[in-house]
């Protein structure tokens, strides 16, 4: 039943990104390219996107912050504060990866869908990035930052 | 702003919004799509089943999508097959360093006014405004 619930979860965010036009590289590249508002080409669906996400995540979290869930002991609600350089770094090497492309992990997935070779490509290299990162973790280059399956932010 | 299509982005947006709510409401869980895919290749994972069931659905709504006569088509990608490699790679590693992706911080995050999501997403979208300026309007122009 847990998994059914992650299935229809996973479903309902997949119809959002193919909905909103998210799965498609061209349309996040026509947000990013802010060099666009100029003559006009710019793509501000990025944004709205984000709005609504965010209203109805927003309001949807602020209920359930009291609440045990459904199929689960507790909620993880991430625990992490501190602006630290891993979160800075990291977004960093995630923002120059996704400018590369215009794929971020949400719609890369959903597009293995669309069998293109590309996108499979660029999710294999992904797991190989994430991977990697955890081996490299694991061996202590980062004992200080071990963290809890709580603390993480998403 | 011709390509400008917000009603669909509205509708999208509040489905992904719905999305984390639910598996918050079932599972408890934040839905972070680096996070939920990352766990799976780390070998002290012991709850896979979930992360792997969110991630058919992730996969099963554009095939749903084509079977009702809206099938996605294939996304335009760099021709360069390295650009795209070095980009997944940069993706993966840089969302489990810093912990999340536009899903985790962008909305799961800012939603819950987290700083940390805040000060990531900001950084992840410069950093992905100012490759983009480079790659299309200085190398590539």
């Amino acid at each position: 039943m847990p998994a059914f619930a992650s299935l229809l979860c996973g479903f309902i965010f997949g119809t959002g990104l193919v909905i909103s036009g998210m799965v498609k590289t061209t349309k996040v590249l026509g947000f990013l390219d802010i060099l666009g508002i100029g003559n006009g080409t710019w793509d501000p669906s990025l944004i709205v996107v984000m709005a609504a996400g965010l209203l109805v995540t927003g309001i949807g979290y602020a209920l359930l912050r009291p609440r045990t869930p459904i199929f689960a002991p507790k909620s993880l609600w991430p625990s992490a504060t501190d602006i630290d350089r891993p979160l800075i770094t990291g977004a960093a090497l995630f923002g120059i990866g996704w400018g590369l492309v215009g794929l971020c992990p949400g719609p890369a997935i959903a597009d293995l869908a669309t069998l293109s070779p590309g996108v499979i490509v660029f999710v294999i290299a992904m797991a190989v990035g994430m991977a990697a990162h955890d081996l490299w973790q694991a061996r202590g280059a980062r004992p200080i930052e071990q963290k809890l399956a709580t603390a993480t932010d998403g | 702003m011709a390509n400008f299509t917000p009603v669909s982005a509205a509708i999208g947006g509040a489905l992904i919004g719905l999305a984390a709510v639910l598996l918050m409401l079932f599972t408890g869980r934040i839905a972070g799509i680096s996070g939920i895919a990352g766990g799976l290749f780390n070998p002290r994972t012991d709850d896979r089943l979930w992360r792997l069931a969110f991630i058919a659905g992730l996969i099963a709504a554009p095939f749903a999508a084509a079977l009702i006569g809206h099938a996605v088509p294939m996304p335009q990608m760099p021709g360069s097959t390295i650009t795209i490699a070095v980009a997944g790679l940069l993706v993966g590693f840089g969302t489990r360093l810093g912990n999340g992706c536009t899903s985790g911080h962008g909305i799961c995050g800012i939603a819950r006014l987290s700083p940390r999501s805040i000060a990531a997403t900001v950084v992840f979208m410069a950093a992905a405004i100012v490759v983009v300026a480079l790659t299309h309007h200085v190398i590539g122009a």
